[in-house]
């Protein structure tokens, strides 16, 4: 079994009747890095609360490296790293006692807890502010930091919920970057659930999309933008989104039409090619096209296509996507 | 075992770390026992003179019963710090790794006893200033061990008020509509033999006066019997209370 992370048909209810998951499953191999994408409220939180036994699932089963998250839970916290979502860290403690305490409960032994310490607080780059109250940090060292707590203990799993949001762009730049390096240093899986679509495209050697406590679609960020092939082209029509579809369709190369509001997205197999074609089929029928603009095919696309709407995340930057 | 005190431990410093570094919470914590120590003092400096009462200073009086009434604050209080740290995700972070459940209880609660015990002496210097006599070793100890057992119990029911509720809000309004009258119902201010019946009744069975009786004995050296039996009662209700954190936290994991 080469599974770091096995997940079969999770599910949870909330009290009150919110169903958070409705049958989520996946697999992870030892040292992936694994992509949860979704909007707020699709499940993503829910599974990693699970996964690292913060909360109980309703049905279903799952494995954290060999060990049953539900039976055997004491297992599972040593061999994991949980970075939660939003802080998590002590603000009126210095970085080196919030990676020395959070050593100690992973059970890091004593004899090697003060040089494990200082190597992480240089992995993360934070010798200058180790003795700084975290009060004090801004808050990509504040991730940084938490990334660190995340691997004190060396652990064989990582899971990083939404480690990025709240970052201003450049900060999540920033700490992308010591993301990436979390594959090329360190032999850590990693289960990172995100509402950014180019943070999964970026970092992700696999994802899944999920929406509405469902699997919508998993794979690699290529292959999931290949099975869309094609360029896109992206066209506001005003109100006559469906007609304009209608028309499209039959086009000789679309693909497909789908309508999302005043926006039609137009999938077509060669993008220069096909834009006079569309402007034509458009203008025939009397529709006027404001804008129109041609984009490679994107995650964003791919989430279009399986869950029927654009990406909309609420405080994301839909447009994350798009290169 | 060994695990449940080592983590005890670590948390109990992360705890006193903060304490320390916020002086001005102890500063706060003082500001209440120094007035009602001075403005009840100078009051009902008289009320003395009433027959019942186990000494002719009120100061002297008034001492131990502020000093338990600012440990009881100082306890029910505690539950704040959780809250906070249930809002910033601190204690998830925690539950996602072995430390040992009760733990995060017992940190918390050890560190208000041992917060109440620094203030108590100040409150015994304060006291001693105003007049009031030093009490002996035995009675320094015996004051100092009710103090930190209320504490210890209040600490342990704040602590389960704030898994199960998690608003500060909710703790804010507990503690002041039961903190007061639970000092009122007991020999804080006044003799129990000068207290209206039903309020002597009620008082048998307050925590609160439990502690005072123990530690007025205690300082006045007057009753040794009084000290011992109010201390047991106030281990039993610290016992319970811990048991009733244990069963909030058991609780705030099923609801995550």
């Amino acid at each position: 079994m080469s599974d770091a992370i096995l997940v079969e048909n999770l599910t949870k209810t909330y009290k009150g009747g919110v169903k958070a998951l409705q049958g989520v499953s996946f697999r992870v191999e030892q040292g992936e890095i694994f992509g949860l994408l979704g909007p707020n409220g699709a499940g993503k939180s829910t599974t990693v609360r699970i996964l690292s036994t913060l909360t109980r699932a309703d049905g279903g089963r799952a494995e954290i490296a060999g060990h049953d998250v539900m039976r055997d839970p004491a297992a599972v916290r040593r061999a994991i790293g949980y970075v939660a979502q939003s802080t998590g860290v002590d603000r009126w403690a210095t970085g080196r006692e919030n990676l020395t305490l959070q050593a100690q409960m992973l059970r890091v032994s004593s004899h090697i807890l003060r040089d494990r310490v200082a190597e992480m607080l240089a992995w993360v780059d934070l010798n200058e502010a180790a003795d700084k109250l975290v009060n004090t940090y801004s808050g990509g060292m504040k991730r940084r930091l938490e990334i660190a707590m995340g691997l004190v203990n060396e652990p064989k799993v990582l899971f990083l919920d939404e480690p990025t949001t709240g970052l201003d762009p450049e900060t999540r730049r920033a700490l992308w970057l010591d993301l990436k390096r979390l594959r090329t240093e360190r032999n850590v899986t990693v289960l990172l659930t995100t509402h950014y679509l180019e943070e999964a495209d970026t970092l992700c050697d696999r994802l899944s999309i999920v929406d509405h406590g469902r699997v919508v679609v998993e794979g690699t960020p290529d292959s999931l933008k290949a099975d869309i092939a094609g360029d896109t082209i992206t066209v506001d029509v005003g109100e006559a989104a469906a007609k304009a579809c209608e028309i499209l369709t039959p086009v000789d190369g679309v693909n497909e039409a789908i309508p999302d509001g005043a926006l039609v997205t137009v999938r077509v197999r060669d993008g220069a090619t096909a834009v006079p074609v569309v402007a034509a089929a458009l203008s025939q029928a009397g529709i006027s096209a404001h804008t129109m603009t041609v984009g490679r095919a994107s995650l964003d696309d791919v989430y279009l296509k399986h869950t029927g709407h654009h990406y909309d995340a609420g405080n994301a930057s839909a447009a994350g996507g798009k290169p | 075992m060994i695990y449940f005190l080592a983590d005890t431990w670590h948390l109990m410093l992360r705890h006193l770390r903060a304490t320390i570094r916020l002086p001005i919470w102890i500063a706060m914590a003082l500001i209440q026992p120094v007035i009602w120590l001075t403005l009840f003092g100078q009051l009902f400096r008289r009320v003395v003179d009433l027959p019942g009462f186990e000494t002719g200073s009120y100061i002297e009086f008034l001492a131990p019963g502020v000093l338990i009434m600012t440990a009881m604050f100082g306890g029910a209080w505690s539950g704040m710090g959780l809250i906070d740290d249930l809002h910033h995700n601190v204690v998830d972070r925690m539950l996602a790794t072995p430390v040992h459940r009760a733990a995060v209880i017992a940190a918390r609660v050890l560190h208000a006893s041992i917060t109440v015990i620094v203030q108590s002496i100040i409150v015994l210097l304060l006291a001693l200033a105003l007049g009031a006599g030093w009490p002996s070793v035995a009675g320094t100890i015996g004051v100092l061990l009710a103090a930190a057992l209320v504490t210890a119990g209040f600490a342990a029911m704040s602590t389960g008020i704030a898994l199960l509720t998690r608003r500060e809000e909710t703790m804010i309004a507990v503690v002041n509509f039961f903190g007061l009258p639970l000092a009122f119902l007991s020999a804080t201010f006044m003799s129990a033999q000068l207290m209206p019946e039903w309020m002597q009744t009620a008082s048998k069975f307050n925590p609160v006066n439990w502690a005072v009786s123990a530690a007025r004995h205690a300082v006045l050296g007057t009753d040794e019997s009084a000290v011992w039996i109010n201390s047991g009662l106030l281990l039993i209700f610290t016992v319970v209370m811990v048991m009733f954190a244990t069963m909030a936290c058991r609780v705030y994991r099923r609801s995550a």
